[in-house]
């Protein structure tokens, strides 16, 4: 393991750090080059396309100009006043903060206990707490949907949260990442005389700022863009999260590209905009998520 | 906190282990567990939400399997596999091995690449499904027509619209499949590299010799991770045929909607219990499998 996350640590160095390959400058390198650049101007037409159309007048939409010749934010004013996207913005807001703070919170914990304590029962609770990774979703989805419509969670903040306020797949990169934390640290935390749960929260927990970060993003993404529970959970258009509100919304204007494209850019454009201010951060903390998973 | 401080050391850190794993062993079992457990149970039951739960042994099952249109969506679904899979393993390998040797504008290609994986499935999916409407509004067909070409059938089609489903969910995940092979990739030894270019040893031959084998624990990793998003596909099939999901004439349909159809449309839990049971199967049996296959040699 020791190996492995050594190996790890140094492609993430690199792929940050300029790295010490030099490629050869000629005809074939420039190729390359115009192709890689191509591919990816094309990978991201559909969102240029999106932000285009949501910026142009009705009668402007069948035109395929990238730039509008008159640019209008009245699309986002007519989507906003209308008042369920702001709804379901300020929706889905709600349960990807929360479902990450608690999420982050949980799976550090208990990546912690199982890494750092000796207990009986420990090979047991991390066993059964990995094999959760096997069941799809989609076979919880029934039972979760008849234990909410009995709790009375259905069309709820809680019932759209609770499958997500703790991760397996957090606890299992938690724990990997705590192993990196000597004991030694801990150990002199215990002399000082701080308590356990101290050592975990000031100790530990700063050491693997690093892996808590790439979680976030992790489970906020995932929770931002959920679609089949919250459209199972929800029935009425106040609890819809954006995706399921767009959904719906899309449905209901059909022909009318333009508000559409407006709404689909108010459910993306968040999260595009901080990538795009943290991007060596995301892209690390997905290196990282996703090898150590 | 008198009865604490008699403990010993040992003693003292099985209390706090426990403190600090009570509230999510219950999550555990509460959330997960139990709702598994039912879920099995419920598959052998026959229950419309009103009636009683009546268990009717393998019927679900028998029912399933002489079904179809539940043939034909398990049809769609490995075809979303096996499609879906390859194409977009090796257009990102491609991708990623030649981004690795490119310096200039480095970070802002690779920005290119990655950002489609930071947007919603939903929203994205109607972004498609406008490329794909017919002209005058689809931007495919426009620009088809622009080179005078005819126009194409993408989503009111049985043949076409699954790959136009897939094409906008293999876009989707494409960036991320090229940022774990990138750092795949900067993980070999550069001096492997290095002994090869004394020894003279063709490009080709580095490429299948030191950096395909070297990277196998990245394609294991990839390949199991991508065919478990495809064998689940559901986001995009739903929202790019709304009107009609999993259409045309369940050309689309994969096994997740068919359990979406099953129980929230049909409110037969028990006949949904039992697809998902034989989704869980296959997610299972498809993963051993290749952990197998890739694994080991």
């Amino acid at each position: 393991m020791a190996n492995q996350d050594l190996a790890i640590k140094a492609s993430t160095d690199t792929l940050f750090s300029g790295s010490s390959r030099q490629p050869r400058r000629n005809a074939g390198q420039l190729v390359r080059w115009l192709l890689l650049f191509g591919g990816g101007v094309l990978m991201v037409m559909p969102i240029v396309f999106m932000i285009s159309t949501s910026l142009k007048f009705p009668f402007e939409v069948y035109n395929l100009n990238l730039i509008p010749e008159e640019p209008t934010l009245e699309n986002y004013t007519y989507v906003l006043e209308d008042g369920r996207f702001y709804r379901w913005f300020v929706n889905s807001l709600v349960i990807s903060v929360v479902t990450t703070a608690s999420a982050v919170f949980f799976d550090a914990l208990v990546g912690y206990a199982l890494c750092k304590f000796r207990f009986p029962g420990r090979y047991l609770v991390f066993i059964a707490i990995l094999s959760t990774l096997m069941i799809p979703t989609e076979m919880l989805v029934i039972p979760w949907y008849l234990m909410s419509k009995s709790f009375g969670w259905l069309d709820t903040y809680w019932g759209i949260m609770f499958p997500g306020v703790m991760t397996a797949f957090g606890t299992f990169l938690m724990k990997q990442f705590f192993e990196t934390v000597p004991d030694d640290f801990l150990e002199a935390a215990r002399i000082d005389g701080l308590n356990e749960f101290q050592i975990w929260w000031q100790v530990a927990m700063p050491l693997v700022r690093p892996a808590l970060a790439a979680l976030a993003i992790f489970v906020f993404l995932g929770n931002w863009t959920a679609f089949i529970w919250p459209l199972i959970v929800t029935n009425s258009a106040d609890m819809y999260t954006l995706p399921v509100g767009l959904s719906s919304f899309g449905d209901e204007v059909d022909v009318a590209w333009e508000l559409i494209m407006t709404g689909a850019a108010i459910s993306t454009l968040p999260t595009l905009l901080v990538f795009l201010i943290f991007q060596r951060f995301i892209i690390r903390g997905v290196v990282m998520a996703g090898l150590k998973g | 906190m008198r009865f604490y401080s008699t403990l010993s050391i040992s003693q003292k850190q099985i209390v706090w282990a426990w403190a600090f794993l009570a509230l999510p062993v219950i999550f555990y079992v509460v959330i997960r567990f139990y709702p598994t457990a039912n879920a099995f149970v419920l598959s052998f039951q026959e229950w419309n939400l009103l009636s009683d739960r009546t268990f009717v042994g393998l019927e679900n099952y028998h029912r399933l399997f002489s079904d179809p249109v539940f043939w034909k969506v398990f049809q769609n679904t490995f075809m979303y596999l096996i499609l879906g899979t390859p194409i977009s393993l090796v257009l990102s390998f491609i991708i990623a091995y030649h981004l690795d040797k490119v310096r200039f504008m480095h970070g802002t290609i690779r920005a290119l690449y990655f950002l489609p994986f930071m947007t919603s499935a939903v929203a994205m999916a109607w972004v498609w499904r406008w490329f794909y409407q017919p002209v005058p509004i689809g931007v495919f067909n426009n620009f088809l027509a622009s080179l005078g070409f005819g126009q194409i059938q993408f989503l009111n089609s049985t043949t076409n619209a699954l790959p136009s489903v897939l094409a906008c969910a293999v876009w989707a995940g494409l960036g991320f499949q090229v940022i774990i092979f990138m750092a795949g990739l900067r993980a070999i030894p550069q001096s492997y590299y290095e002994a090869a270019r004394i020894d003279g040893v063709s490009t080709w031959t580095v490429l299948t010799e030191i950096t395909i084998p070297l990277l196998r624990p990245t394609i294991v990793f990839l390949v199991v991770f991508s065919s478990i998003g495809f064998l689940r596909i559901f986001d995009q099939v739903f929202n790019m045929t709304t009107n009609n999901p999993g259409g045309p004439l369940n050309s689309t349909k994969p096994l997740v909607l068919l359990i979406y159809d099953t129980a929230f449309n049909g409110f037969n839990m028990g006949y949904a219990a039992a697809q998902t049971v034989v989704l869980f199967t296959i997610l299972l049996v498809v993963s051993l499998l290749q952990l197998r296959l890739l694994k080991d040699r």
